[in-house]
């Protein structure tokens, strides 16, 4: 009998009911890590001797999950998926892991990502490539990319990952499941290695929206260690999910939906933007009220470019700390310069540099108000923007990416110019700190497809609420990849 | 003088009250064994953030207020990117002029060679020091814990003109960073670092911004003496440059002041001027500044050295060298300000604090929270002084006894049953008996030798062991020779 295909509630049933032991579930996890490593390569540390956890006090007690290997993990491998910290032992754990532990959840493994979250193909990582667990020959996308795999897998039936421009939310949907980042600062960055402060969020992967809040529900809370988390005690994500959506008003935008924008559209560009109506469609036969609102096109073509500013000039500084001087292994040269250079000219990847360099270019005092102070202006008009629509409307409803996954290699599909907008408006959740899950919405040439709730700060039960709901009028809910080719 | 000097000073500060770092909760601490305290911020491992010491801010906001700057709204952080081995995070969080620190625009009355000047603030702010790092031939060794200790950083106008100014101001900084309880400010402790801004112009010229000369930013002077030196040093230099007419060659430059050699040695000049890459630190939210905190710490600033010295002055009549002495450290002279709360009087007060306490301080490395005679004992034993109790001799006799031995005066007094000999016939007996043991003493008297009363009265004290009153014995001695 498998259990981590499961969702979380019926393998918590099970453990209750001693069908099945913590120790029994981590076997199975381990088994199953072991295989689907073999296949798609997405875990830096499939952990062995894992103690399990046998007191059932709390739903995740006992139930195998996997990390992305970019939280600090007292004792245990954490790399982020870098050659600068490729033997990284911490002492001291992420607090949303920390958490987790309090409620009895076991860490099976660390999962591949992009290079410390750089990437948005899962291709990065200093130990290769992470495969579409749906289809070898494409990507998981990223940076998350390993956690959604895994959980795509039924290795099991969460992993934790982190999303600083979509890293949860468009793996999320190119392997099938669901993606939350919860509201900025609901869950404890402590730990957790930054990318660009101000747009990383902790989130999770899940196969159903019952699942993702629970397992937010148990990550979330105020941290004494990190000055922008905030007190989520009053907000109980599980309880206060009843499905109830009539009345509730969402919008979709034109600009980015309707398939006359993108006049060389593909035919699986074609089939995910007509698929995302019928999602619209079963919203309203939900009850809700869903209407096209327009937005600015030049404000959205600005997106991309201002959370390159942004994110490169905050990942510059905040990487400044490897050098390989108090820890990461020391590299050769004559004097403490020529060290670090060493260190870090070895140990990152040439897509990281090249952000560093951006990162760099743009904070200089000469450019600084061209790009990066602008790029923070961009920033607000847009989270004003959004904020505007959320007067009217409970939540944005929106499609993840121009269509399914996409291939690894030999991909010679030419990108609309106008198709950058649908691949990058996730990041306007990550300005704005807003609550945001993708979840699966259908298929468009076999592959899984995902479309998107967003909706204002502190708001996580009304999209949750969504998401659940729509989730129930489709028929993804828990479901498993199954290679199609 | 053909040229005249136009001075600026940075001065750095560590906060060294408050019990942990400005941004972590390790120890800040001076003596610990090297890398003791640290937690893992300070070292920069992944995933650490900042969290801001609220003591840190209270402190930095005290030292704004005294130098009457204003404070902003809401307090801002950023980091100032650089890479070097004592600076973990490859940033150092500290605050930059936009938006405001936590301090912009004061200034600060002083005092140089009795006269008082004012100096313009620029701004003050909060921010980490840095690891402390000692590099030898072939390694260099890291200390990270002075990592993070919160640090003060004031940088003032060019509003000096001559070393004496400049010291003068530090000297007083230092003196209210004490007075606050901000900081030891102890320079042998490596809590003060200056930088020295100077450049020279034509004396003859208006002092405005356009006259002045090319600026010369001297780093690391690390000692109010080195800051004497370095502008003493630069300030010829300069005009040597001038008398070989090389000035105008000079460039915006960066200079450091080399102790071993007395000398000011070439860093970089203004191209190669680091850019530092500010912004706003992410990870601290803006912080409001409660105008009822602010309120709070404003009433918790003591009178500071400078106002307390002109009250001395001119209001107790006390000497400016004795008023220096008084307020040169707080406990002092909060100790001298409670004598007199306990209705000494200023002048005998101050006599008995400089002349006995403060010389069995000195001479024995004492602080005064290590005296044991406290302000009220001293100023009971001066109140039977001046009952004429005991004799003047008599307390400075007590007085010592109880500080050797931490003993209250007035129980020493009790036991030994000292008190002054005031019964008139029992002197008026000791005198008689002492004419008659120096039967030519009236003679001597007469003849001239007038000092025979004074050894007239030292052999009445001998007689009574210092008792007896030595204005009564005095009236009985020269009733006797007039007789």
């Amino acid at each position: 009998m498998e259990y981590l295909s499961k969702g979380i509630l019926e393998i918590h049933d099970a453990l209750k009911n001693k069908e099945v032991t913590s120790q029994q579930l981590i076997e199975e996890a381990t088994k199953k890590a072991k295989e689907v490593q073999e296949k798609y390569n997405a875990f830096v540390t499939i952990l062995e001797d894992v103690q399990p956890v046998e007191e059932i006090n709390h739903i995740l007690s006992g139930i195998p999950y996997g990390a992305k290997d970019n939280y600090s993990t007292k004792g245990i491998l954490s790399t982020g998926s870098s050659n600068t910290l490729k033997d990284y032992v911490p002492f001291f754990t992420a607090t949303a892991i920390e958490n987790l532990e309090k409620e009895g959840a076991v860490l099976c493994s660390k999962t591949v990502l992009d290079e410390f979250g750089m990437g948005g193909t899962g291709t990065t990582g200093h130990t290769g490539v992470v495969k579409n667990p749906w289809d070898k020959e494409r990507m998981c996308a990223g940076s998350s990319a390993g956690s959604a795999c895994v959980v795509a897998a039924g290795v099991y039936p969460y992993a934790i990952g982190s999303d600083t421009g979509d890293s949860i939310r468009k793996p999320a949907a190119y392997c099938g499941i669901v993606g939350y980042k919860p509201t900025y600062g609901m869950i404890s960055r402590y730990g957790l290695f930054p990318f660009a402060s101000s747009l990383d969020h902790c989130g999770v992967l899940t196969r159903n929206v019952q699942d993702a809040a629970l397992v937010v529900d148990a990550m979330k809370g105020i941290d004494k260690n990190d000055m922008t988390s905030w007190d989520a005690s009053a907000i109980h994500l599980y309880e206060s999910m009843d499905g109830e959506v009539t009345g509730k008003k969402i919008c979709y935008i034109k600009e980015i939906c309707d398939i006359k924008n993108y006049p060389n559209a593909s035919d699986e560009l074609k089939e995910h933007l007509e698929n995302f109506q019928q999602t619209i469609a079963l919203a309203r036969e939900l009850g809700m009220v869903v209407e096209e609102v327009s937005v600015d096109q030049t404000l959205l073509n600005a997106i991309a470019s201002c959370y390159v500013v942004i994110s490169c000039a905050e990942a510059t500084s905040n990487m400044s700390n490897l050098t390989g001087i108090t820890f990461g292994t020391r590299s050769e040269g004559k004097n403490y310069i020529e060290e670090m250079k060493a260190y870090r000219t070895k140990g990152f990847s040439p897509l990281i540099k090249r952000r560093f360099v951006i990162g760099s270019y743009v904070l200089q005092a000469e450019n600084k108000n061209r790009y990066f102070f602008n790029a923070q202006r961009v920033r607000r008009l847009l989270v004003d923007t959004w904020k505007k629509l959320y007067e009217t409307y409970d939540a944005v409803l929106l499609p993840v990416g121009s269509g399914p996954a996409k291939k690894l290699e030999g991909s010679k599909d030419i990108l609309d110019e106008n198709m950058q907008i649908l691949e990058e408006h996730l990041q306007v959740g990550n300005f704005g700190g807003f609550p945001s899950i993708t979840i699966p919405n259908g298929f468009v040439n076999g592959l899984p497809v995902g479309c998107n709730i967003t909706s204002n700060c502190y708001k996580d039960e009304t999209v949750l609420n969504i998401a659940y709901a729509l989730e129930s009028k489709m028929p993804y809910k828990n479901q498993i990849a199954k290679e199609v080719q | 003088m053909k040229y005249k000097a136009i001075i600026g000073l940075e001065m750095h500060c560590q906060i060294s009250s408050t019990n942990t770092k400005v941004f972590s909760s390790a120890k800040n601490g001076f003596n610990d064994a090297p890398n003791a305290n640290i937690q893992p911020l300070d070292m920069a491992f992944p995933g650490t953030l900042p969290v801001v010491n609220k003591e840190a801010v209270k402190k930095a906001l005290m030292a704004s207020m005294m130098l009457s700057c204003h404070i902003p709204k809401y307090l801002y952080f950023e980091r100032k990117n650089y890479y070097y081995p004592d600076l973990p995070k490859g940033y150092q969080i500290t605050q930059e002029t936009k938006p405001a620190p936590i301090g912009s625009y004061g200034s600060l009355t002083f005092e140089c060679h009795g006269d008082l000047k004012t100096v313009r603030i620029n701004n003050i702010h909060l921010e980490e020091d840095s690891a402390s790092a000692d590099h030898f031939d072939t390694v260099s060794k890291l200390d990270y814990n002075r990592a993070g200790i919160p640090l003060l950083e004031l940088v003032t106008e060019p509003d000096f003109r001559s070393a004496e100014e400049a010291v003068a101001f530090l000297e007083t900084m230092r003196q209210n960073y004490q007075y606050a309880g901000i900081s030891e400010a102890d320079s042998k402790k490596g809590q003060i670092r200056c930088d020295v801004n100077i450049s020279i112009m034509d004396a003859s010229l208006e002092e405005i911004p356009e006259n002045y000369g090319t600026k010369v930013e001297i780093k690391n002077v690390n000692s109010f003496g080195g800051v004497r030196d370095t502008i003493h040093y630069e300030i010829k230099r300069q005009i040597e440059l001038k008398k070989n007419g090389k000035y105008e060659e000079m460039e915006q430059q960066t200079r450091r002041w080399d102790e071993q050699t007395g000398t000011t040695i070439y860093m970089r000049g203004k191209v190669d001027a680091i850019d530092y890459k500010y912004f706003i630190e992410p990870n601290i939210p803006k912080i409001k500044l409660d105008s009822s905190w602010l309120e709070e710490i404003r009433r918790q600033i003591p009178t500071l050295a400078l106002e307390r010295k002109q009250k001395y002055i001119e209001e107790y009549g006390l000497s400016h060298y004795d008023a220096t002495n008084l307020v040169k450290e707080k406990e002092i002279s909060d100790y001298y300000e409670e004598c007199l709360t306990y209705g000494a009087s200023p002048k005998s007060a101050c006599n008995w604090l400089t002349s006995v306490i403060l010389g069995y301080m000195n001479k024995y490395e004492l602080k005064v929270s290590a005296v044991f005679v406290t302000p009220k004992m001293l100023a009971d034993l001066m109140q039977l002084v001046e009952k004429g109790s005991i004799s003047s001799k008599q307390a400075k006799e007590v007085l010592n006894e109880a500080l050797m031995e931490d003993r209250e005066p007035l129980k020493i007094i009790e036991e030994k049953g000292i008190r002054q000999m005031e019964d008139n016939g029992e002197i008026e007996e000791i005198v008689k008996e002492v004419f008659r043991e120096f039967p030519n003493a009236k003679e001597e008297y007469k003849a001239g030798k007038t000092n025979i009363v004074d050894f007239l009265v030292g052999q009445v004290m001998k007689k009574t062991r210092g008792k007896a009153n030595p204005a009564i014995t005095m009236q009985f001695i020269k009733e006797e020779m007039d007789s």
